[in-house]
Order: C-alpha cells, then sequence, then structure tokens
C-alpha cells in the first residue's frame, strides 16, 4: 500500500490500535478478525519480527510483532491485548497474517487528502515500512505499509544453517 | 457442449494421447509388435470417434487419414518405417491444436496429411478419401447399403435417445427410414426401460463402417450393416472404401467384424470400474478428512479427561471410522509414476535426436504411486535432471568409442517405494562429475573456503547451490548446475531430499527422495523445554534414553554408541535456543534420512499422533529445521521438524574437521 494508490480514493475505512504508545492504523478490508489472545506457538530461529504462529480456526497463521518491525519500544501489555488478523499480499499470493495490537479502539474513515508522506527527517521509523501518517483525535497515526514490510520478512535470508558448508539434504 | 461435457472429453483426449504416444514411442522400438499397431489404431480410432462426437469434425477428418495408414499397416498392405513414426508424432502434437481451435497458417497439418497420403498410396488419388469422408457424395451409385439396428438392453433407462442416433445417421445420408414394431409386445408384458423398435434405412454407396461406429460409439446397439459388392479392381479403390470393406463378409455382426475394438457394451462395463474425479473435489475431501483427525484428536482428548466410558467408547469408535476414512482418502489420492513418464520418453527421444547422442531410455517401476501433488510437482525437476543427464552428463557418439563404452548411451528412470519413502532415481552412464572441478569453482565463486573439508557427496550437492556454475556453461561440470538449486528448491518443498552420486568416466546417479504423501503422517510428539515438537513417525527409528554422562554438552563434539556404531546427536534444547534446565532423564531419538541416522536430545516422549500437515507460511520460510505444523488435540500447534535438514546438519557439525573418516553412521 503505497501513498500514491491510495490518494485517488477520497476516504479510506480504517481500524485504529495501538502499540505501545503508538497509535496505528491499517485498512478495514484487510482485517479479517479481531481474537482475543490465542497460545501461541513459538518458531525457533524465526527472529523477533515474527516469532511465531497461531490456531486460527483450524488453520496455522504466522503471527507478527510489528512493534519489532517499526521499532517501538515494547513496554509490555495488559488485558486489551488483541489478535488481529489480516489478509494481506505476500509476495503476489494473498496470505492470512496475524499481528498483535496492545489494545484495538476503533474503525473510521478518513479523508485521504489528511494523509500526509512519512517526514524524510524522522529517524524513529524505517520509512519504506509506513505509508503515511495522519493526524487524529489523539496525536498522529502512522499507516504501515503492510505488503513492504511482510514482503520483506518472506524473503529473509534462511536461519538454523550451519556455516561454509553446502548442507547434503 | 455444456463445460462439463467438454471437460470429460478434454481429460479422455489427454489420456488417449498419452497413450498414443507411449504406443508410438514404443512401436519405435519394436516395429513389429502387432498388439501396439493395434494398440495405436484403436486410440486413433477413440479419438476419431469421440472428437467426432463432440463436434470437432476437422479433427476427425484429420485423424481419419492417420488411422488409415495404421489401419494398412495393420492388415500388412504398408511396412512401418520411420518415417511413418515421425509424421505420426507430429500428426499427434497437432491434435490439441486442433480440439483448441488453433489455425494453421504454417501449413503443418496440410503437409503431413500430404506426406501420410503419399505414404499410403504413391501417386493416388489424394482427393478421394476426403469426399468419402465429406458424405459419401462422390460415387453416385445405384447400389444401396442396407442398415439394420435395434437399441440393446435398457436403453431408456440409460438415457439413449433413438431420434438423435436416427438425426446423426439422416446427416450420413441415410434415407428410407423404417421403423420395426413387430418387436413391441403386449402392454401386460412391456418394458419401459428397453427400446422394442428396431429400424432399416439405406445408405447410398460409401458409407464406412468406421462412420457408423462412430454413430453407435456411445449407444448401446445392436447393427448390421449389409454392404453390397463391388467388384471394382482394389487398386482403383479410394482409402475409406477400403476401410468399409475391411470385413468384406457380409451380414456380419459389428463386433466379429472388427474383433480387436470392444463392443459398446464392453466398454461401458470397463469403465464403469472407475470413476473419473475433479482433482479439486478430492483436494475439498482430503481437507474435510484433515479437519476431521484433528477434531478427532480433541474428542478422545475430551473424552478422556470426562472419563466417562459411554463417551470413551464412542469416540474410539470415531477414531477407527476417520482412521479407515482417512487411509481411504489418501489411497485415492495415489497415482502411479506412469502417467508421468510418458511425456520423459518422448523428452528423451527429441533430446537425442537433437544432440546426435543415440540413448536408450530405460524405466522400472512405472507403477509406484505417488501422492498427486507430488507427481504433479515432480514433472519439473524430472525433466530438469534428465535433460542435464543427456545434454551435459552424456558424451557424444565418437567420445564414447573412445573410451571403448557402447554406443548407445543409456538413460535409466527408476522408481521405488522404500518404507514411507519413494525413491526416484535418474542414472546416465555418461562421463559422470569430476569432484576436483567443482571444488575449484566452488572455491572461485567463493561458496566454499579454499581449505573446506568435504566429503565427495557434499562436493556434489555444490552444483545445488545457486549461483554456481553459471558462469561459463561450455564445460561438463558447470552446465551440470544450470538450475539445479531450482531442482532442490522444488523437492524440497515437496519434504523431499536430493543426492547426486557419480563416479568420472562412469556416469552419474542423481536420487530424489520423496515422502508418500504430503497431507497426514504418523508423527512422533516429542517436548522440549515444554514445547512440543512432531517427529514424522517413518524417520523414526528408535528411541534410547541420554546416558547421564553425555547429559551436560562437552565443548568437542561427541556421539553416542548405538550397538557399537557411532552416532552423532544434536540436543534440541540447545538448537532451538531454550532457556532452563532439562531434567534429569533426557531421551534421545535416532532418526534416519536417507543413509544417516543422528540422534536428537528431546526432554520428553509424548507419543504418537496423527499429523495433518499444514504448511509453513512464506513468513516463516527461512526456518529450514521447520518442514511444516499441525494442530494438536487441544486446539495448540506443534510444529514439525524437518528431519533430513536436521540430519545433514548433524552429520556437517559433527564430520571430523580433517575430512578424513567418514562418520560410520
Amino acid at each position: 500500500m503505497k501513498l500514491p494508490n491510495i490518494k485517488p480514493h477520497k476516504s479510506i475505512t480504517v481500524v485504529t490500535f495501538s502499540l505501545g504508545t503508538q497509535m496505528l492504523a491499517v485498512p478495514a478490508n484487510l482485517l479479517r478478525e479481531i481474537l482475543d489472545p490465542l497460545p501461541v506457538t513459538r518458531v525457533p530461529g524465526a527472529g523477533q519480527s515474527v516469532p511465531g504462529v497461531v490456531n486460527v480456526r483450524g488453520s496455522v497463521v504466522p503471527l507478527a510483532d510489528l512493534k519489532q518491525v517499526l521499532s517501538i519500544p515494547d513496554d509490555g501489555h495488559d488485558e486489551r491485548r488483541r489478535i488481529l488478523v489480516l489478509e494481506v499480499d505476500l509476495a503476489g499470493e494473498a496470505a492470512v497474517v496475524a499481528i498483535f495490537a496492545d489494545a484495538v479502539h476503533e474503525v473510521t474513515t478518513i479523508q485521504t487528502e489528511m494523509i500526509e508522506p512519512v517526514p524524510p527527517s524522522a529517524q524513529a521509523w524505517p520509512p519504506d515500512y509506513l505509508t503515511g501518517l495522519y493526524s487524529g483525535a489523539m496525536g498522529f497515526v502512522l499507516l504501515p505499509d503492510l505488503e513492504t514490510i511482510f514482503s520483506t520478512l518472506a524473503n529473509r535470508p534462511t536461519t538454523n544453517q550451519p556455516q561454509g558448508i553446502a548442507t547434503c539434504d | 457442449m455444456s463445460d462439463d461435457v467438454a471437460a470429460i472429453f478434454h481429460e479422455e483426449l489427454r489420456d488417449l494421447l498419452e497413450s498414443l504416444e507411449r504406443g508410438l514411442l514404443d512401436l519405435k522400438a519394436r516395429p513389429n509388435d502387432m498388439a501396439l499397431v493395434n494398440q495405436v489404431f484403436r486410440d486413433l480410432h477413440t479419438v476419431k470417434g469421440s472428437g467426432a462426437m463432440f463436434g470437432f469434425t476437422d479433427l476427425a477428418a484429420f485423424i481419419h487419414e492417420f488411422e488409415a495408414v495404421f489401419d494398412r499397416i495393420r492388415s500388412g498392405v504398408l511396412q512401418l518405417g520411420p518415417e511413418i513414426l515421425r509424421l505420426a508424432l507430429s500428426a499427434k502434437d497437432e491434435i490439441p491444436g486442433l480440439v483448441d481451435g488453433v489455425q494453421d497458417p504454417g501449413g503443418r497439418r496440410v503437409a503431413i496429411l500430404a506426406a501420410l497420403r503419399d505414404l499410403m498410396d504413391p501417386g493416388g488419388r489424394p482427393e478421394a478419401a476426403t469426399e468419402m469422408l465429406a458424405g459419401g457424395q462422390g460415387d453416385a451409385d445405384n447400389l444401396l447399403t442396407h442398415l439394420r439396428f435395434r437399441l440393446s438392453g435398457a436403453a431408456f433407462a440409460m438415457g439413449a435417445r433413438p431420434e438423435i442416433v436416427l438425426d446423426e445417421l439422416r446427416e450420413l445420408g441415410a434415407e428410407n427410414i423404417v421403423a420395426d414394431l413387430s418387436d413391441i409386445p403386449g402392454l401386460d408384458r412391456l418394458d419401459v426401460d428397453a427400446c422394442a423398435i428396431s429400424w432399416t434405412m439405406d445408405f447410398p454407396k460409401g458409407i464406412t463402417a468406421g462412420q457408423l461406429e462412430d454413430v453407435f460409439l456411445f449407444v448401446d446397439a445392436q447393427w448390421v450393416l449389409d454392404l453390397p459388392q463391388d467388384d471394382a479392381p482394389e487398386g482403383l479403390m479410394p482409402a475409406a472404401l477400403q476401410d468399409a470393406q475391411l470385413g468384406a463378409g457380409v451380414n456380419v455382426p459389428q463386433s466379429a467384424e472388427l474383433p480387436h475394438l470392444p463392443s459398446p457394451a464392453a466398454r461401458m462395463e470397463a469403465t464403469s470400474a472407475t470413476v473419473r474425479v475433479p482433482a479439486e473435489r478430492l483436494d475439498a475431501l482430503m481437507d474435510a478428512v484433515g479437519e476431521l483427525v484433528i477434531l478427532e484428536a480433541r474428542l478422545t482428548q475430551l473424552a478422556r479427561e470426562s472419563r466417562d466410558p459411554s463417551l470413551i467408547a464412542t469416540a474410539e469408535q470415531i477414531t477407527r471410522l476417520s482412521g479407515g476414512l482417512r487411509d481411504a482418502t489418501m489411497t485415492m489420492r495415489m497415482v502411479p509414476m506412469r502417467s508421468l513418464v510418458g511425456r520423459f520418453r518422448r523428452l528423451v527421444m527429441d533430446l537425442s535426436d537433437k544432440l546426435g547422442k543415440p540413448v536408450e531410455f530405460l524405466v522400472s517401476g512405472e507403477d509406484t504411486e505417488l501422492d498427486k501433488t507430488v507427481i504433479e510437482k515432480l514433472a519439473d525437476p524430472l525433466v530438469h535432471i534428465l535433460r542435464n543427464a543427456i545434454d551435459h552428463g552424456m558424451e557424444t557418439e565418437a567420445e564414447r568409442a573412445s573410451t571403448g563404452k557402447p554406443k548407445i548411451g543409456r538413460i535409466e528412470l527408476s522408481a521405488e517405494h522404500a518404507g514411507a519413502e519413494v525413491l526416484i532415481r535418474v542414472h546416465d552412464d555418461g562421463r559422470g562429475m569430476d569432484p576436483a572441478r567443482i571444488r575449484a569453482k566452488a572455491v572461485a565463486q567463493g561458496l566454499i573456503a579454499p581449505d573446506a573439508a568435504l566429503s565427495p557427496s557434499q562436493t556434489y550437492a555444490l552444483v545445488f547451490e545457486p549461483g554456481f556454475s553459471t558462469a561459463e556453461q561450455v564445460t561438463e561440470v558447470s552446465g551440470r548446475g544450470v538450475g539445479m538449486d531450482v531442482v532442490r528448491r522444488t523437492i524440497e518443498t515437496l519434504r523431499g531430499t536430493l543426492e547426486i552420486d557419480s563416479s568420472l568416466g562412469h556416469g552419474t546417479t542423481v536420487t530424489l527422495r520423496l515422502p508418500l504423501t504430503l497431507a497426514i503422517i504418523e508423527g512422533l510428539l516429542v517436548e522440549v523445554a515444554g514445547e512440543r515438537y512432531t517427529l514424522p513417525m517413518p524417520n523414526v527409528q528408535e528411541i534410547v534414553e541420554l546416558p547421564p554422562a553425555k547429559a551436560v554438552p562437552k565443548r568437542t563434539e561427541d556421539f553416542l554408541d548405538i550397538r557399537g556404531r557411532f552416532v552423532p546427536f544434536l540436543r534440541l534444547r540447545a538448537l532451538f535456543d531454550c532457556t532452563g534446565q532439562p531434567g534429569a532423564h533426557q531421551n534421545v531419538v535416532i532418526v534416519m534420512s536417507g543413509e544417516h541416522r543422528i540422534g536428537l536430545v528431546v526432554d520428553r516422549i509424548v507419543g504418537t499422533n496423527q499429523t495433518v500437515i499444514k504448511q509453513m507460511s512464506k513468513l516463516h520460510a527461512s526456518v529450514r529445521a521447520i518442514s511444516g505444523a499441525t494442530i494438536l488435540g487441544d486446539g495448540s500447534v506443534a510444529l514439525i521438524l524437518d528431519v533430513a535438514h536436521l540430519v545433514g546438519m548433524g552429520r556437517s557439525q559433527s564430520e571430523p574437521p580433517s575430512g578424513g573418516t567418514e562418520v560410520a553412521a
């Protein structure tokens, strides 16, 4: 989701949620469901960004932690924590991915003219991972670029491989 | 034509074309085998018949000529030669285009037909055959052909529609159609499912038994054709007429006339034993069975917790039933290798012709069955491997002669079951691979350190590394690597492994090891630091207790002594970065992949379970030690360990750096 692709639309419906003290928003049409926290199975060697998998109605779905991806400080979480199940485009294929949200707020429609590109001076977040931001009632809200984030994660180099030697499998 | 019917025709056509191609290729090796000639004729005839049935008149006309050639070969008039086979194969390649309505601007089809006619009847009258096919108006003659037919058996119950048959006959030029009502019984004995009416009619001269056979192809009917005697000298007779005179005897029922063709009734009986099912329905069934197996595990667990005897008994019955359902579903999805091999024969023949390297292609174990998803995905990697074997592995004829090898090279494709795996081998007796050159190349490309110690199998495996050997494709060694990383990746997505063995100057063997199924496996559930993992049961050899002396990791590598053999082992706690201390009694699961064994140290064995394999998402594609996930009875997710990968890790970690002896495992 790139900013120029959104601008032709007059408005966009988003779901807002928070990670730590930061507000974020994802397009509502990507959201499949919001679940109470589920038991997470850790995937060893998968790294902090996509640390595990969860069972969403019989499907094994990867669970990503956008705090890690967007370098948002992890100050813990409370009973408001939820899991957002999203359907995103992953390297050309539709994929179901779950993300943590420390709290889910509302579904709201925003005018696309309110959305601004991320200022290049904002060093706090990796600029490729953000579509833009807008000013909401409770401070500014980030729009993460989910496609880019998950495509980058999907193309990570392999891990758990012995160094220097081609394995014989 | 409805889409369903079109789909049936296309499927049938695909099978027929495969069979046809196999027949033609086999004929190349055994040109005098009459059974093969008959089989090819039958396939052609069926393609023609169903083509005409479904309205592909161009196709029917095209094949008619082609069929006529084989008919002459059958009757010994024509000698089968390589030229005919070549033409036949290229004609076969035109069939899909004819069906899809692809135009023929290059005139290939016309050229093929012309060449066929030349072969059949040098200097003859090529236009005659086409004319006869168009409806037989060519030689209007007073001599009439008389047809009598009736629908047999429970025709109406089978959905027969005599009016359609009659319409088709009218199109062929039937006249004076008369219904014979004399056999209609009284009302009290009338069988509403049977057709008691028979019909008689006259055809102009030139109607062929073949044309009528097409009409009756899908109708259970008894029919008799009275052919007029014709004294015309044989040499002047058009091909289609000869067809009609095939069984020159008069008043001969069709089944006796063409003994090699199954009668419609026999054909129906043969087909009713199998049912064609679209692949996606099988997939949907498999998905449903997968869900059922997961729920069944949940039910069993709940029943046990409830301690209610009647609930436990019911859960046990469901376990038994779902097990049976699972096995039946999996069996349905098994497809023999044969379905793949046909296209390989052609590939090998074409390549061997093109490259001028005579090659004999031997196949064994064609009946070995694999899950259909595996078979589908296997085609591309095998094509790659075969192409490499001929292109790069095989020497030219001259080279072979100079090294004293037989002039004709051999490529063998074999498939066999080994436990829960299928082994597929491609062996060539070509020039083999040179480990020293592969090594030099890998060092030059920075894939390995100059002093890296590699076993021969590890060295050969370097050709599967992405980026290996694309630089100079002229040498035989570098050529081998083109696209081989793609082959490995495909095999890995099938949870299989790939090995190369080669001996310089004597040939190369590529072995693919594939699981029988990708859907449900028997698994061994283990616990490591409170997390549960599943090991595919077919890979598990035995479980031993970790000797107390080995409980603490040492700095140097160590081995387990399993009945006198040294087996390297991996501590899953360390491998998976687990925290905390293990209990006093750890277990070691000895797993095997290929020829090699390693031990995996786990905290606890939980038990066996039915494992419905769920693929990991692309976000976890980088984690090589995990091959999938499954959902347990309590709804939690357990990861499935990739045994082949772990064995590879264990071996490369434990091989002595000096590169000397192989591990005795």
